[in-house]
């Protein structure tokens, strides 16, 4: 493999730079699957049947704290790489860690918001309103639960080979997949969530 | 030119085999909207045949001169780039092609979806159209009547057909009368046609429905007025009322032949909103129009309770098209009859 | 457990298909035990990254499915070939045409396209592999098991029946009760994630990997129209991805977004389905645009007319291509307005379209044209696809497709734009890019007896469903009655599909002819090509190329003939290659028993699989192999091998 060592680390062979671009192309296909979603979601918005809307259904305390792990992890996905560049594997593994693990709080968080929907009869067969709005963040929230196994894997390739083109690469392609996650994110806590509790 | 000749000898051969232009039911209108639709076609034949035409002769032309013979070897094709002007020539010319069928389709499909311009006078004869699996129901909310399987109308008379669907998407199609629409269960759709020669028309499910979907056919009878006002005071007098229970059965059954019924289900199972309704709504309130698709859900279940209403709180208007329709009331006591 | 869910009952036919995959599995497997032939089947082609062996694989499955496609038409045309006929019940009918539908259009034309992208692009564009092998064995092997698992279902359950497109509620529990739309939903949904990888990894192997010099508006027809077909695979197949999971759901966890109560709707899913379902038909139409290209240039040994306004008519059409999907349900009722905007903007697809054709017949004009089976399919595309394209236009126009919906006008319309847009496409890269992968040519003469027989039957078998549809006779019937009059042509169509039949099996004889008696190609450019895919060997090395070729025209190889400048230059060095690996199709078979399972709501071995697949992945990731290096000694005697020199 050539390095080009006038690079960044996770850019420095042409298999690397192949492969972030391959994620940019691949994330290119990620928005028509969200903007999809989103459209049958705001199709179904009013067609509730005999279930409840989303101003009965929403709570804003639980998404505000799930905003915010998200956005915080963003950030700090963000130092990691930072951190990544300069080569501080111990600080780039911290970092890493936060992030997961505020994933993870957005996961419970996610979770017990579902079971809560289903507990007061909101379930994913009750209206097509319903459907939509499970589907919706089902899938943010499994891109989320994926994104955390796959840090996870990231985590423990750093920790035994330490910072290479390669690991430093899927920790970069990594980060962009995270932060793509919230960008997503913040159009369900706009266009879901505010926009159902007005 | 070896390749053209079998080429065209079979089209001639199938001209010829064809069993003259009557048998296309689409080229032999009956009433204006199908003939607004037979003269789009046939003008849009022409023109694509000129396209044709063009390529055609072209195409001949390079294959017949530059096809590699014993004359031109050695000949070394020269490099072109291409030219502007040429190309020019072939985006300008198809976009004049295409801005002007636009122009024809914009203006012929306005005209379908309307009432045709000779009957505008008129107010149309509502037909509510409903299909269920492989069965047509057509309700005369005016004249009180419903019938299965056949629909019968008067010629010279603007008709609307309102159209939705108990189950799957069908479309309902009468060749020679209009083109085709589909009917859904939450959606309903309007059709606009009238016949200007009495007549017995084939009419049909276009849309694939399943099982019976083949044997999805009706008659569409047109009859003069006269004969029509005469068929529908037969049916007042002597058939029997479409009952509640009576309807529930029909509806499970798969295939069956004609029958007729003097009220119709549109008293008790209301049909859903159209398009411009639900737009409407929507610019009022949000809510009216869930509640309209959900009225209509019910219903669609047959449901016991007479009052659809009933079941949703905010419901303040009904459904504003049943309003006049309505039948006066089915009250008056009917001997059975049914005409097939 | 409830065994009665996977039989399919009745039918003899059923029970034929049964028996023939039963004797054929034992058969490949007899046989490739007796030839011991196990270990080269897993070492060469089932663990294979090499793109030119994975586009290999891409078309002998295209091929059976082909058949398999075919066998599903011949069954529709008999059925109807004369009113009343009892060959096949309405249910039998109604799996068959739905799946000739799928397996045509998804598993036939999309796979055989996706395998001439796989074996060409890299050559055309000067490169060693694509951007990520073990990435596109992984497509391949989705692909394949998407494929097999909807095929299974004829035999297993019960195939879908709501037609390709499964409107819903037709395609809902209540309407469609057996398993046959899970299959659907299961069996795209796989496959279709194969494809999307293809695209991004397509994308990023044309932008990335070119030979030096080779500028974008340098690259070949073929591969531009390959790059702009990946871009609207990547855009257009996330929309399938979602239909088709909320399909899924519906019918399986009963959620409610296309049922018919609690706020369900039906015409979602049309509109959501279109959407793909119109950028699909261009996945499958602009590569082949680019073969006709490539092979017009090459038969009439002139460059290729309009290089730049060919490029640009197929950005438009890509563009366009996803404006125009309410075209396809005109009468659902959305009104005039919304009609007219869909009218004009598929009309105004004729205008790129267009172009293209004039820009073909004047690459021919001035031109020494030689007529060979490639070039023959090519010829016979233009004025069938124009008749495919002007009853396009005809159909286009909102007010008069209310006459043409859902009749078999529209059936013979997209048989005349597919057919001659796609089949001969492939059938025409098929056999010019034969010898470059298998080092000799198909038999010319008998090529040439299997275009005729198809290009002839296709005209008799398609021409009269238009006036059939004039008459009235709406697709989908499984029969009619005689006084409707429907009877002499569908008679004719019935011979031409015999004519047809003839003609494919014809052209597969050719291939086992050819393999037997043609003599080998010596110089890997058996046709005096222009482009680099035949400057190396064939067949071709599994390096590509000794050298990368720089690159400084248009027709890079032919310039380098005509003006005698040295495409390779500098010396022969090692070479890097990626290594083999079974993991992709360890995935694909795990996909597969993933989809099985989901299909019959087997729980356990879902989750399973579901777990089965996760633990792939990551052992891919954790994956430490770079691959491997051909020393250059190795690479200059098998340069001199392929030659033919003596080493």
């Amino acid at each position: 493999m050539k390095i080009d060592a006038s690079k960044p680390l996770e850019y420095a062979t042409e298999e690397n730079s192949n492969k972030i671009f391959g994620f940019w192309v691949f994330l290119g296909a990620e928005i028509p699957l969200f903007a999809t979603l989103f459209t049958v979601y705001f199709v179904m918005v009013n067609r509730f049947a005999s279930g409840p809307s989303g101003s009965e259904l929403f709570e804003i305390g639980p998404v505000l704290i799930e905003t915010f792990l998200l956005l915080s992890s963003s950030f700090t996905i963000g130092l990691a790489v930072h951190a990544m560049r300069h080569g501080h594997k111990k600080a780039m593994m911290v970092f890493m860690a936060i992030t997961l693990l505020m994933g993870l709080g957005f996961i419970g968080i996610e979770i017990d918001e579902f079971f809560t929907y289903v507990h007061e009869g909101a379930t994913l067969q009750t209206s097509g309103f319903l459907s939509s709005l499970f589907v919706l963040l089902g899938t943010h929230g499994a891109h989320v639960s994926f994104g955390f196994l796959w840090g996870v894997a990231i985590m423990i390739q750093l920790w035994r080979q330490g910072i290479t083109p390669a690991t430093a690469n899927k920790a970069f392609i990594f980060s962009l997949f995270w932060h793509f996650l919230d960008v997503v994110w913040i159009f369900i806590f706009s266009f879901v969530y505010l926009k159902g509790l007005m | 030119m070896n390749k053209k000749g079998p080429l065209y000898a079979f089209f001639l051969s199938l001209v010829l085999l064809l069993p003259g232009c009557s048998s296309l039911a689409v080229l032999n209108p009956k009433g204006p909207a199908a003939r607004t639709l037979s003269d789009t076609i046939i003008l849009s034949i022409l023109v694509m045949l000129g396209v044709l035409a063009v390529v055609y002769i072209l195409y001949i032309f390079v294959l017949v001169k530059y096809r590699a013979k014993k004359s031109n070897e050695g000949y070394i094709p020269p490099h072109e780039e291409g030219n502007v002007w040429l190309e020019a020539i072939w985006i300008i010319i198809p976009i004049i092609i295409v801005a002007f069928l636009s122009v024809v389709t914009v203006k012929t499909t306005n005209e379908v979806e309307n009432v045709a311009a000779e009957y505008k006078d008129q107010k149309p004869l509502v037909i509510y159209a409903s299909s269920s699996n492989w069965k047509w129901h057509f309700s005369y909310p005016e004249e009180g009547i419903e019938t299965v399987n056949y629909v019968n109308m008067p010629v010279h008379r603007a008709v609307e057909f309102r159209m939705y669907s108990f189950g799957t998407i069908t479309s309902l199609w009468i060749p020679q009368l209009a083109g085709q629409k589909y009917a859904m269960s939450d959606m309903l759709t309007t059709l606009h046609l009238s016949a200007d020669t009495e007549g017995s028309y084939i009419g049909k499910n276009a849309n694939f429905s399943g099982k019976g979907f083949a044997h999805m056919e009706f008659e569409a009878l047109v009859m003069s007025s006269k004969d029509y006002d005469e068929w529908v005071k037969e049916v007042k007098e002597t058939a029997e009322p479409l009952t509640e229970d009576t309807f529930k059965d029909l509806l499970a059954i798969e295939h069956i032949g004609r029958k007729t019924f003097s009220s119709t289900h549109l008293t008790f199972s209301p049909p859903p909103m159209d398009h411009s309704e639900m737009d409407r709504d929507m610019d009022h309130d949000q809510m009216d129009m869930d509640n309209g698709n959900m009225e209509h859900q019910d219903n669609k279940e047959i449901h016991p309770s007479p009052e659809p209403s009933a079941e949703t709180e905010f419901d303040g208007e009904p459904n504003p098209e049943l309003d006049q329709p309505l039948p006066s009331s089915p009250v008056e006591e009917h001997t059975s009859h049914n005409s097939n | 457990m409830d065994l009665e869910r996977f039989k399919v009952h009745g039918e003899p036919l059923i029970y034929g298909a049964m028996i023939s995959i039963a004797l054929a599995t034992i058969g490949i497997i007899v046989g490739l035990t007796y030839f011991k032939k196990w270990g080269y089947l897993w070492r060469e082609w089932l663990t294979t990254v090499d793109h030119k062996r994975i586009g290999v694989m891409y078309i002998l499955a295209a091929l059976l499915m082909l058949f398999r496609g075919g066998i599903d038409a011949m069954m529709m045309r008999l059925q109807t070939a004369a009113p009343e006929l009892k060959f096949l019940d309405a249910q039998h009918y109604n799996e068959v045409f739905t799946t000739h539908g799928l397996i045509m259009i998804l598993f036939m034309a999309m796979p055989f396209i996706i395998g001439l992208m796989n074996v060409i692009i890299p050559l055309q564009i000067g490169a060693r592999d694509v951007a990520f092998p073990r990435l596109n064995a992984v497509s391949f092997w989705l692909f394949f098991f998407g494929a097999m698992l909807l095929n299974i279902s004829f035999v297993i359950g019960g195939s879908p029946d709501a037609g390709w497109s499964a409107y819903f509620p037709l395609a809902s529990l209540e309407f469609s009760p057996t398993v046959g739309n899970n299959y659907y939903s299961l069996a795209l949904q796989i496959s279709g994630i194969g494809t999307l990888i293809t695209g991004v990894n397509f994308i990023v192997t044309i932008l990335k990997m070119r030979a030096p010099g080779m500028k974008l508006m340098k690259m070949p027809m073929f591969t531009w129209s390959v790059l702009i077909t990946n871009i609207i695979i990547v855009f257009a197949f996330p929309v399938l991805t979602v239909a088709l999971a909320l399909m899924m759901f519906d019918r399986l966890f009963g959620s409610q977004f296309f049922t018919m109560a609690n706020g369900g709707m039906d015409m979602l899913w049309a509109n959501l389905f279109w959407v793909w379902g119109h950028p699909e038909v261009y996945i499958v139409i602009l590569p082949a645009f680019g073969i006709y290209s490539e092979i017009i240039a090459t038969f009439s040994k002139k460059n290729l007319y309009g290089y730049t306004s060919m490029v640009f008519s197929m950005l438009i059409i890509s563009v366009l291509s996803f404006l125009v999907w309410a075209h396809h349900f005109y009468t659902m009722g959305q009104g005039a307005m919304v009609n007219s905007f869909f009218s004009i903007t598929t009309m105004a697809i004729a205008v790129p379209t267009g172009v293209k054709i004039f820009n073909w017949l004047f690459t021919l004009r001035k031109g020494r044209i030689t007529f060979t089976t490639p070039m023959l399919y090519t010829l016979a595309f233009i004025p069938i696809f124009t008749i495919g394209g002007v009853t396009g236009v005809m159909l286009a126009m909102a007010s008069a497709d209310y006459q043409y919906h859902n009749t078999m006008f529209l059936v013979a319309h997209f048989h005349y734009v597919l057919i001659p847009g796609a089949v001969f496409a492939v059938i025409a890269g098929f056999h010019y890019w034969f010898p470059k992968v298998f080092g000799f040519r198909l038999n010319d003469r008998l090529g040439r007896h299997a275009f005729w027989w198809i290009a002839i039957s296709f005209n008799v078998t398609f021409f009269p469903l238009f006036f059939l549809g004039l008459m009235g006779m709406t697709r989908r019937t499984y029969t009619y009655s005689a006084e409707t009059g429907y009877g002499p042509l569908n008679m004719l169509s019935f011979v031409g599909a015999v004519g047809l039949s003839i003609g494919f099996v014809i052209l597969v004889y050719n291939i086992y002819w050819s393999t037997r008696y043609m003599p080998k190609d010596t110089n890997g450019d058996p046709w005096d090509g222009r482009t680099l895919e035949w400057a190396t060997n064939s067949p071709i090395p599994a390096y590509n190329f000794a050298i990368v070729p720089k690159v400084e025209t248009r027709d890079a190889f032919w310039s380098a003939k005509q003006d005698n400048i040295p495409l390779f230059e500098g010396n022969i060095t090692k070479i890097h290659m990626p290594s083999n690996t079974g993991k992709p199709f360890i995935l694909g078979v795990i996909f597969f028993v993933f989809g099985f399972s989901l299909v019959f709501s087997l729980w356990i071995p879902a989750i399973l699989s579901g777990i089965g697949i996760l633990i792939v992945l990551a052992t891919m990731s954790f994956d430490r192999d770079h691959g491997f290096y051909i020393p250059a000694e190795e690479v200059i005697a098998t340069e001199k091998k392929l030659r033919g020199e003596t080493v």
